[in-house]
């Protein structure tokens, strides 16, 4: 068999092929955005699409595998919150076609607003959660996930993290098989769950899991004794990437690895407990095993001694151990704390610095949202007081205003996240005589996470020309009167139409338009230099936060030529004309 | 017994290139591997890690602090940042460019003036070279500044000629791998 060196995300996408899915839609989310780019690569087998929202990804993937093919749903942990209602009624009404959802958590919080345990979804939709702990395993597991689907008629949740998704591992890679016809069998008791029929449902699902958590004992590809080198002392219970930590960090234990961990496998963890004279449940995030585990009457050590809080990297891994044991553990020097940081910024030439320059003039709230532009909260520009979630940016700003916060309230959203959930948000500001005045800060595409399409650019995910659907006609059509189209690299005209939408006494949509910069891949004009004759070191060109513009110390800024864009704000705000188009070579 | 290797710079540098070359070497010299790479918001501007393993049998993608083998670096101080987690007497070797955030620019934080001096205070086995100015003189290119580092960090690792080979032919574009090679061969002599 042919091996290749996968990412998790690779791997689910290739096994998912492999399996024969036919359908899959998404949101981009960080870590899970890799998955459908790469499953796009087999398009003249499997349909793709990025959905606008999570929600609307699982619907179309629910309808799909209604029809009796395979579907796949890929999105983050929080737009698993976004597509948790169309989840909580598919575990009853069931599927045909296997339907497995990834969702991809993200402890230690390397590119996300919480810390949560998509297991505990699993709990409260009933459905089963397999965890990867590898790409290795990704690939297998899928395919598994897939055939516990159908044979149960229940989504499956597939859980990776971080450092699943995003770590490289030789998978075997395998051909395709047979993948479904869409047929749909009308079944209006199974499908239709009004309360007559969905009591029923409600049954069902209750034996489906007693029969699952049977089945789950049983799987021994799934759920598997990881041997250590000594025989019956500690048994370390554990699942997905951490137990494979453990491999590292307890080679003498034993460890039960979960790879299809809810419902619990009981007959496997008691007939596991039974055979080593200490147990302990070694778990990243919520203590979900557990808790479970000691119900069972099984004494267990636990979150007395594991983290609760951050990914569970092997360093925190070592330091469990040392408390288990009474080892005395000195941990490595932490870096020393004089080194300058380096926090993500806005790009140079990233036209979101426009907007958030000059709002800096004003003396408003401004409630942001998940993008890039979330960058625009930092120093110097230091321009974003609040955020809370997809489209958040919007509604929140109604809540202010409302409550009577006296200062005018601005909500941004970025163009993907205005189709996400901003519409919504929007259309309460106008049908409920709001006063915000709201910007979509448009640069054409999702960027945060990679530069994907959504429904305003015009482009599908299967790479073909489509409508490109306008946030003006949209607001337009939701009542807004006030919308005005500005270009961000002009920092004057930015500051002026703010300054006449703040005035008005109704709601104003700004929309500030321009690509992002590494998605044109070309710099927006010359490169830029500053003349240290005529630079009296003001520093007002360091206001813009701008990574091109260096100083060290007290020296005279400078412009890095490797990195500047050629924006011009530099050259805009310099008020002693220091700054001009960097002279040839 | 399992090779630990770690990665560090900025986005932007490279990194990721780097530790796929790494990976498919150990890969072509019969070694199961694992990598680790820190994407999303770290992209613009922060510090990126990767983290490489290779051995008999690897799990875990993840380096326990204090147990690399090797230590890459691609900017000075995030060698600094990074340097417990290579074993004590370990090679490390760190490419002699500043690259300045932003937090320096804006005036919170200052850039260490006396980086050479810290880095031969941390690591005991350091090969600290100028890979960018090397790049220029000797290959007329500065993108050949990694590959360089790159040869200087293979020569702590047990991995053969054939497969360093092998992994920058997979790796590298059709239209550098002549480049690439050459650097490669050059920065071993270092």
């Amino acid at each position: 068999m042919e091996k290749q060196l996968l990412s998790g995300n690779e791997a689910i996408a290739r096994g998912a092929w492999e399996a024969g899915v036919k359908v899959a839609a998404g949101y981009p989310g960080t870590p899970s955005t890799e998955i459908l780019e790469n499953l796009v690569r087999f398009k003249q087998d499997v349909y793709c699409e990025w959905a606008p929202n999570e929600k609307v990804a699982l619907e179309m993937a629910a309808g799909a595998a209604l029809t009796g093919v395979r579907a796949l749903v890929t999105m983050k942990h929080v737009g698993l919150n976004v597509a948790a209602d169309p989840l909580m009624t598919l575990s009853y009404i069931g599927i045909v076609g296997g339907l497995v959802i990834v969702a991809a958590d993200d402890p230690g919080m390397h590119s996300s607003q919480t810390e949560q345990d998509t297991r505990q979804y699993a709990r409260l939709a009933k459905v089963p959660v397999f965890e990867p702990g590898n790409a290795r395993e990704a690939s297998a597991f899928i395919r598994r996930a897939f055939e516990i689907s159908e044979k149960y008629r229940t989504p499956v949740i597939f859980r990776t993290t971080t450092s699943v998704s995003h770590s490289r591992a030789l998978v075997e890679v395998g051909a395709r098989t047979g993948a479904g016809t869409a047929n749909f069998e009308k079944n209006p008791p199974q499908f239709v769950p009004i309360p007559v029929w969905g009591r029923k449902l409600r049954v069902r699902v209750e034996e489906r899991v007693a029969e699952q958590a049977a089945e789950a004992s049983r799987a021994a590809d799934l759920n598997f004794v990881l041997r250590g080198t000594e025989r019956g002392g500690l048994g370390i219970i554990s699942s997905g990437l951490t137990a494979l930590h453990c491999t590292d960090i307890f080679p003498e234990a034993d460890i039960l690895k979960l790879g299809w961990s809810w419902p619990f496998p009981d007959e496997l963890i008691r007939r596991f407990a039974a055979e080593h004279e200490s147990v302990a449940v070694i778990e990243e995030a919520d203590p979900i095993l557990e808790e479970h585990v000691k119900s069972l009457g099984i004494d267990c050590r636990g979150k007395d001694v594991v983290p609760r809080v951050g990914e569970l990297v092997p360093l925190k891994l070592r330091e469990v151990r040392a408390k288990l044991f009474g080892e005395s553990f000195a941990p490595p020097q932490p870096p020393p704390e004089d080194l300058p940081g380096r926090p993500p910024i806005l790009c140079a030439g990233c036209p979101h610095r426009g907007v958030f320059y000059a709002l800096g003039k004003f003396d408003v709230i401004v409630t942001g949202d998940i993008g890039c532009y979330s960058l625009g909260v930092f120093p110097p520009l230091s321009r974003t007081d609040v955020i809370l979630c997809m489209g958040g940016g919007f509604s929140m700003s109604q809540g202010m205003v409302k409550a009577g916060e006296k200062r005018p309230v601005v909500g941004i959203v970025g163009d993907s996240t205005f189709f996400h959930s901003g519409i919504t948000g929007l259309l309460d500001i106008v049908y409920n005589k709001g006063n915000s005045t709201l910007i979509v800060v448009d640069n054409r595409t999702t960027a945060m996470t990679g530069h994907q399409d959504h429904p305003g650019t015009g482009r599908t995910l299967m790479g073909e020309p489509t409508a490109a659907a306008s946030i003006e006609k949209i607001a337009e059509a939701c009542g807004m009167k006030r919308i005005r189209v500005v270009d961000p690299y002009r920092l004057d005209e930015v500051a002026a139409v703010l300054k006449e939408e703040l005035a008005a006494d109704e709601p104003s949509l700004i929309i500030s338009r321009a690509p992002c910069l590494l998605k044109e891949r070309k710099p927006v004009g010359p490169v830029q230099e500053i003349d240290h004759e005529a630079c009296r070191n003001c520093r007002s060109c360091l206001k813009l936060g701008c990574p091109a513009i260096e100083s060290s110390g007290k020296s005279k800024p400078a412009i890095n030529a490797q990195l500047c864009a050629g924006c011009d704000m530099c050259r805009q705000v310099c008020r002693f004309t220091a700054i001009h188009e960097k002279s040839c070579c | 017994m399992i090779k630990n290797i770690i990665l560090v710079g900025v986005g932007g540098q490279g990194i990721l290139l780097a530790a796929r070359i790494i990976a498919s070497a150990a890969g072509h010299a019969g070694y199961d591997v694992t990598t680790n790479e820190i994407h999303g918001m770290a992209q613009r501007g922060g510090s990126v890690t990767a983290q490489i393993r290779y051995g008999e049998v690897v799990h875990s993608p993840l380096i326990l602090e204090g147990t690399a083998d090797v230590l890459g670096a691609l900017e000075q101080v995030e060698a600094l940042r990074y340097a417990a987690w290579l074993k004590p007497g370990a090679l490390a070797a760190v490419s002699a460019e500043s690259i300045i955030p932003v937090t320096v620019s804006s005036g919170r934080a200052s850039y260490p003036g006396d980086v050479e001096t810290r880095l031969r205070e941390c690591f005991s086995n350091l090969k600290y070279l100028d890979c960018a100015g090397i790049a220029a003189q000797k290959f007329g290119n500065p993108r050949a500044a990694n590959t360089i580092l790159l040869g200087a960090l293979a020569n702590g690792l047990d991995l053969p000629e054939p497969a360093w080979r092998a992994a920058i032919d997979e790796c590298v574009k059709p239209q550098f791998r002549e480049l690439n090679r050459r650097a490669f061969e050059y920065g071993r002599t270092l």
